[in-house]
């Protein structure tokens, strides 16, 4: 407890040092994410005197129903000062995945970090909460996951929900939802929540949102859906390397084709680049290596709400839905097709029943016509 | 035999065929490059990616069409309000009793093809919309906003106008843009079935009434019976032009 005090007021520079950077890393690790979170070049000094001042912010990293593959993602971001700065140092007060305690002891020091730092510190979230049958479902050291939300939302400052579970509830909210499952911002209304969707979310916009936080004191600005505008503004499509063969007309149809090995747009093959938001064609994955298309597969629209019930990864057609299972092209040509039998069957028929009528202008039409001088 | 006498009557205003035509055109534009950019065709074709822009070129369009079809239909609003009275509003919200009576007809005489007892002109042959038709076009209105929000919806992310922009709240409020991508494309289905049954009852009414529905909406006249028209405009000048 002793030791975990002087950590606390330690500064982020300070922790850095300690762990063996210099201060050329920690500025080279400055402007490296400033860059990320899309700020001005002249708020880098901001950004590097709040890192140097100010004592580090305290996090609770609750884990509900999940993967963790957030946390994964994150500790695989690309500078290696994020995991240090960032994970050893911001998450340091409570996260069951990756923290030394265990037991009562964890539990004890989550508690004193929820009392001594009311209303200051950081709530992250990463899964999805169950409500069926009375949030049985997930369960860690006896209580329910609503019930550690409601607590451990209470005293904070604000919520970050990491990845598609806490943002809408990714795979465990598919239809039909057996547990119940529920995104974070739906059962805590009455505190700012930043969304960041992903399954999981790129570990430099983690990083990004998190030094954002901590060094403007505020959070980052949002979207409709809660999203730091500067990371999920731009779809996957408005973005990708492929989009000028989207714009040349030239798709790829088969996985196994001429196309592909060209690295045609993945369009025809149900890439969902074209409606999904984030941030994968800039910044990409693993330290900028790559992202999924360009390993030459689709997007799956993971950070799209409701993915997983958005139809098939390999085709842009989604089923009707309501029991009906054909798409809505099959379904429309059907009753097309029914419409214009119906039309023919009424040309048909309104020769039969307006006859009287027709013949009575027909005549009378005829009939004038006789009378015309020329 | 008796024949009738005929009157020219001034139906559809300028603006409102104005409308028509415009709105026809950019339904079409739209439902074309539409299906293109739901299914684009497979070209093979060894040219490079930098000389082509087709598919770019089929969404210019699609988008320009929006925008056409967007702003006849502010004409058309502000002509159900200053326009004659076969354009104004309250043609197409025939929810009154006469109105019900009206669609109850239409679809006695026109749809099931049953004919009345005694022929009765007035009932059976319409000089402005028929009610049907008149709900049919509020559907379509209603089918129109769909499109609006959905689709500048999908646009805005992109966009840099304000007007497309105020539209950004739309995917998030439908649940992701792969909904209202669906939604987008189930009205465009709509739309086609609205074009396909509106095209052929034109021709039918024309076919059977022989009052010039279809080059109505060209010219603007149509012609109806001497006893529609008052009795009183009979003396004046203008009656026998
Ligand atoms: S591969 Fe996907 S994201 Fe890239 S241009 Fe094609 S449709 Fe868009
Ligand atoms: S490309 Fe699409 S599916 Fe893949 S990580 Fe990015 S958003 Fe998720």
């Amino acid at each position: 407890m002793e030791q975990q005090e002087n950590k606390n007021n330690e500064t982020y520079y300070e922790s850095v040092v300690r762990q063996g950077y210099d201060r050329r890393d920690f500025l080279k690790f400055v402007a490296f994410i400033g860059a990320y979170m899309g700020v001005e070049s002249t708020s880098l000094g901001q950004i590097a005197k709040t890192l140097a001042t100010k004592p580090r912010l305290p996090v609770i990293w609750e884990h509900f129903q999940e993967c963790t593959c957030c946390s994964e993602s994150f500790i695989r971001s690309d500078h290696p000062i994020v995991a240090d700065i960032i994970l050893d140092k911001i998450s340091l007060d409570y996260t069951l995945t990756l923290m030394a305690a265990s037991g009562h002891q964890a539990e004890a020091a989550k508690k004193a970090t929820m009392d001594k730092y009311k209303g200051e510190y950081i709530l992250c979230v990463e899964g999805s909460v169950p409500l069926g049958d009375d949030g049985n479902y997930c369960c860690i050291g006896g209580r329910s996951a609503i019930d550690i939300l409601k607590e451990s939302a209470a005293g904070a400052k604000a919520i970050i929900a990491w990845g598609s579970c806490a943002t809408t509830g990714c795979v465990q909210a598919a239809k039909p939802n057996p547990t119940g499952a529920t995104p974070i911002d739906q059962i805590i209304t009455d505190k700012p929540i930043i969304n960041v969707p992903g399954c999981p979310p790129i570990g430099e916009v983690m990083a990004g949102i998190i030094v954002h936080v901590v060094a403007f004191d505020r959070l980052p600005e949002l979207d409709g859906a809660g999203r730091p505008k500067s990371f999920y503004s731009k779809r996957v499509h408005d973005s990708c390397y492929r989009r000028p063969y989207f714009d040349a007309g030239l798709f790829v149809e088969n996985f196994d084709d001429e196309n592909a090995k060209k690295g045609y747009c993945l369009y025809k093959v149900g890439c969902k680049g074209p409606t999904t938001y984030n941030a994968c064609g800039n910044i990409k994955w693993n330290g900028g290596v790559s992202y999924p298309i360009q390993s030459g597969h689709g997007c799956l629209g993971c950070s799209a709400k409701n993915f997983w019930d958005a139809g098939s990864f390999y085709s842009r057609e989604q089923a009707m839905g309501g029991g009906v299972e054909s798409d809505s092209d099959t379904l429309g040509k059907v009753v097309l097709g029914a419409v214009a039998t119906g039309i023919g069957a009424h040309a048909v028929l309104s020769n039969v029943s307006k006859r009287k009528e027709l013949t009575r202008r027909i005549e009378a039409g005829q009939e004038n016509e006789q009378k015309i001088k020329e | 035999m008796k024949t009738r006498d005929y009157k020219r009557a001034y139906v559809w205003q300028l603006a409102v065929r104005i409308f028509h035509w415009a709105n026809a055109l950019s339904i079409t534009l739209l439902i074309i490059t539409g299906y293109l950019i739901a299914h684009p065709p497979a070209i093979r074709s060894t040219a490079e990616a930098s000389t082509q822009f087709w598919f770019g070129y089929i969404r210019e369009i699609h988008f320009m069409s929006a925008y056409l079809m967007f702003a006849v239909l502010f004409l058309r609003l502000y002509y159900a309000i200053v326009g004659n009275k076969y354009a104004n509003w309250k043609v197409f919200v025939p929810f009154n009793k006469k109105g019900l009576t009206g669609i109850w007809h239409t679809i006695k005489h026109d749809v099931l093809l049953l004919n009345d007892k005694e022929y009765n002109y007035k009932d059976s042959v319409h000089v402005g919309h028929n009610n049907v038709a008149a709900v049919s076009y509020l559907a379509m209105f209603f089918m129109a906003i769909i499109m609006i929000f959905t689709g500048f919806g999908m646009y805005a992310a992109n966009a840099t106008w304000f007007l497309p922009k105020m539209f950004a709240w739309v995917p998030e409020f439908f649940g992701g843009d792969m909904n209202i991508r669906w939604i987008h494309h189930i009205t465009m289905w709509a739309f086609i079935l609205f074009v396909v049954v509106h095209v052929y009852l034109v021709f039918y009414h024309d076919w059977l009434e022989g009052h010039g529905e279809s080059s109505s909406m060209i010219s603007g006249y149509k012609f109806v019976r001497t006893e529609r028209v008052a009795e009183a405009n009979d003396n004046t000048e203008n009656a026998v032009k």
